[in-house]
């Protein structure tokens, strides 16, 4: 046993390594560092950088335009992406429905889809929950109806994360209510969000952004031509992108940049007083968390080392997206308790470009960290939620 | 042994769930707390009205005589209500300071006008180096003709957008004297208040205090143990916030319950599996030892018991990290509709993770459990 990777793995690491030290944009490294929000546009720019660098489809098939990476390559990518805190791209359109399209669709739903995903010239939303159908998916109500060379889509999807900056949504939909088994009756459809009969109407979360949406569908035209593979097996195509949205699913690398910052800031004084090191039981929260995560890395490794002998994945990639989730959560829960008082202004009016320095509450990001801790109470929740996904566990893994 | 209350506690406590359910719902709330003031004129003066400011004070003030116990009855309701209004800046912090140490003088300028609902009044606990150590101050006032200049900065100041009067702690002569309470009036020239509303719907401030002049009358209580004074107002204050914890727990508890009974998802109401069953058990369960720990330090404290800083510390303790739990869980088995803004157990959690740290947080706390 050992866990050092091969020298070709090690060059290909210090390659990422320079490409975001040299090449991640200046502009976007401030508004980060300042804690700004980044919109539409930046994430666009960023992965057009990507895109450009041959990087962007890390996931694909070089036959699609991806990288054809090892599975090392794309874990040491990742981590590397995250060490450096750049952000993650945006999963609806590469990670999510692009594979979908290149692994279920039509030669013609290929040349037109898969370009302007890998060129970000499209924003993809994912169209799946709804107000009555959460972690019980397969209960979705929205119908698409064929008529003539369409299919009526009506129904309302729940949650549909930056629907607001959406091109396009795709969708699950029941086109048939006679079924045996009800993910049988269901579709995936691919879906212009200029359509008329389509309402987006914003949710804000608990921490005040705008970051997901409702989306109504009134007698929506859909040409049959967006219908993804075939009609009612919608579920199993879904099921298929649910394994992608599992990749890189802890989190390792974001957490691991995160304690370290944590841990070398704990040694400066705080606001001109005692640094946080004085604080034992802060310091003892912080290691305990430093060992769960230090757990998790090495349970991914483990995951990583089964896939990259050609074997499937164990137990243990399972249980990746319930410890990475309760350890971020752990480092917002910490991170928020560093700043002390300086957690609660809700002041996100002053993570904006010009804001005037002299009137900052706070160093840096302090007050951000509880507007962090909040909204990523979120990641316990979305994409399965963790009771939902022991209950997985539960029953394939443990066979109860 | 008798934990229930006597009439008069149970009339109160009556009265401002009354109040709660006919008058302040929770959209009621969030429109108070998005108001020009961040909260509302007309509730604080139904407040004065009722008789329910008057509580934690001396009968000579015009008070009710009120014990920890009684202040625990109404901050347990306003916690249920989530109730907005500056009911503990004003009076057991700003007040519970001048009850003790103003004289006769200050008390007609300034406790009977806060006490008639007339003036609004802040404590400047926190400073920003201090992280939650109350007598770690490094504000100074210097002696200046028969008055005094002040400079030094605060943090957190809560209610100090809409105070006309801030209590300073100082120290007097310069950083290593004895601690001094100040009243500074905010139109005081030098003083400069940055204020921000909170992340639980609060309002709050940072102050600058620069050479800010005040007269020899606004200093409190001189010659007394004015950091004593601090800390004993701090501790009355814990023991108000997690009294209000406990009823936001409590609602939290219910919600959920309720929730689990409502949602339905795989052709059951969620509350069926058991899995989500014990983890409601469990909520409950944190709920009722934290309100333990709340009767226990109430009566500790108002009997004047040797372990009340004690008794003080482990229930902040408690609300900072069970109470946490309970909130965390109480988001979670409400699946996407807990993040949202729109529904009322996002703000009951938001409140209840400020209180978790205002004052000393669970380590800070435990810090001062373990010795
Ligand atoms: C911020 C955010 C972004 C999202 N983005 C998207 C998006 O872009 N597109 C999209 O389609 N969806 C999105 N979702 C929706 C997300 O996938 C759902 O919220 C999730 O599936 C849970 O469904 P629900 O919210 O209806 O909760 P419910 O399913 O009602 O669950 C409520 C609680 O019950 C528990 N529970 C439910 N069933 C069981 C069971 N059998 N056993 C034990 N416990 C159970 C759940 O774990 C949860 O704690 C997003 C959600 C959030 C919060």
């Amino acid at each position: 046993m050992h866990v050092s990777f091969s020298p070709r793995d090690e060059a290909f690491r210090d390659e990422v390594r320079a490409f975001f030290a040299s090449e991640f944009p200046s502009e976007l490294r401030q508004k980060i560092d300042r804690g700004i929000p980044l919109e539409r546009d930046d994430y666009i720019g960023y992965q057009k950088l990507l895109h450009a660098r041959g990087w962007f489809a890390a996931d694909w098939p070089v036959e699609y335009g991806g990288t054809g990476w090892t599975p090392v390559q794309k874990y040491i990518y990742a981590s590397e992406m995250a060490a450096a805190e750049a952000p993650d791209v945006v999963a609806f359109g590469v990670k999510m429905v692009g594979p979908v399209i290149y692994t279920f669709g039509s030669d013609e739903q290929k040349k037109r889809f898969l370009p302007d995903i890998l060129e970000s010239n499209v924003w993809w939303c994912q169209g799946y929950s709804e107000p009555g159908a959460g972690s019980d998916l397969a209960s979705l109500k929205t119908r698409a109806d064929l008529d003539g060379d369409a299919y009526v889509l009506n129904g309302t999807k729940t949650w549909t994360t930056l629907a607001q900056y959406a091109d396009w949504i795709f969708v699950l939909a029941r086109t048939n209510t006679d079924v045996a088994r009800r993910q049988e009756g269901i579709s995936f459809l691919l879906v212009d969000m200029q359509t008329p009969g389509i309402t987006v109407r914003p949710i804000i979360t608990l921490d005040g952004e705008h970051e997901v949406n409702e989306v109504h569908f009134e007698d929506v035209r859909v040409p049959v031509g967006n219908l993804v593979g075939e009609e009612g097996k919608g579920w199993t195509y879904g099921k298929v992108l649910l394994q992608h949205e599992r990749t890189n699913l802890a989190g390792v690398g974001r957490s691991k940049a995160r304690l370290r910052k944590l841990r070398n800031r704990c040694t400066e004084p705080v606001h001109g007083g005692q640094p946080l090191a004085s604080d034992r039981n802060f310091m003892r929260r912080l290691a305990a968390t430093e060992v769960e995560l230090k757990a998790l890395e090495f349970t991914e490794l483990r995951t990583l080392a089964a896939v990259a002998a050609g074997k499937a994945p164990g137990p243990e990639s399972s249980i990746l997206k319930i410890k990475g989730t309760e350890v971020s959560q752990a480092i917002d829960a910490l991170t928020m308790d560093a700043a002390g008082y300086y957690a609660l202004p809700f002041v996100p009016g002053q993570y904006v470009d010009g804001f005037d320095e002299s009137q900052f509450i706070g160093d840096g990001k302090e007050a951000l960290t509880s507007l962090h801790y909040f909204n990523n109470r979120k990641a316990s929740i979305y994409g399965g939620s963790n009771e939902i996904q022991k209950n997985i566990v539960a029953k394939h893994v443990l066979g109860l | 042994m008798d934990f229930s209350l006597n009439d008069m506690q149970a009339m109160l406590g009556e009265s401002i769930d009354r109040f709660i359910a006919n008058e302040y719902d929770f959209e009621t709330r969030q429109a108070h707390a998005a108001s020009e003031r961040g909260f509302s004129p007309a509730v604080w003066q139904t407040f004065a009205e009722l008789g329910w400011t008057v509580v934690p004070f001396a009968e000579a003030d015009g008070g009710f005589d009120g014990t920890a116990v009684d202040l625990m009855v109404v901050m347990e309701r306003l916690g249920r209500g989530l109730v907005v209004e500056p009911y503990l800046p004003n009076l057991v912090l700003a007040g519970g300071v001048l009850k003790r140490t103003a004289t006769d003088a200050q008390r007609a300028r300034w406790l009977q006008p806060l006490i008639g609902g007339e003036r609004h009044a802040a404590l400047a606990f926190a400073e920003p180096h201090a992280r939650y150590g109350i007598g770690d101050i490094r504000t100074v006032a210097r002696a200046d003709g028969d008055g005094w200049r002040i400079s030094g900065d605060k943090t957190y100041v809560l209610n100090a957008r809409n105070a006309h009067d801030i209590v300073v702690p100082a120290r007097v002569g310069d950083p290593s004297g004895d601690v001094g309470l100040f009243v500074v009036e905010r139109a005081a020239t030098g003083l400069e208040i940055l204020d921000y509303p909170t992340v639980d719907g609060l309002q709050a401030a940072d102050l600058r205090l620069r050479d800010v002049a005040v007269g020899a009358d606004a200093r409190l209580g001189a010659g007394d143990d004015a950091l004593s004074v601090l800390e004993t107002v701090v501790d009355e204050a814990i023991l108000a916030v997690c009294a209000e914890a406990v009823g936001i727990l409590q609602v939290l508890v219910d919600k959920t319950v309720d929730y689990s009974k409502n949602r339905v998802q795989f052709g059951v109401p969620i509350g069926s599996f058991q899995a989500l069953q014990h983890r409601m058990v469990d909520m409950l369960t944190g709920l009722e030892q934290t309100r333990s720990l709340l009767w226990w330090a109430t009566m500790t404290y108002a009997e004047g018991g040797d372990d009340a800083k004690r008794a003080v510390s482990a229930v902040k303790y408690q609300v900072g990290t069970t109470g946490r739990r309970i909130a965390e869980e109480a988001v979670q088995l409400h699946g996407g509709m807990g993040v949202t803004w729109e529904l009322d157990v996002a703000h009951y959690f938001k409140r209840l993770i400020a209180i978790g740290r205002v004052f000393g947080d669970a380590d800070w706390h435990l810090d001062k459990l373990a010795g």
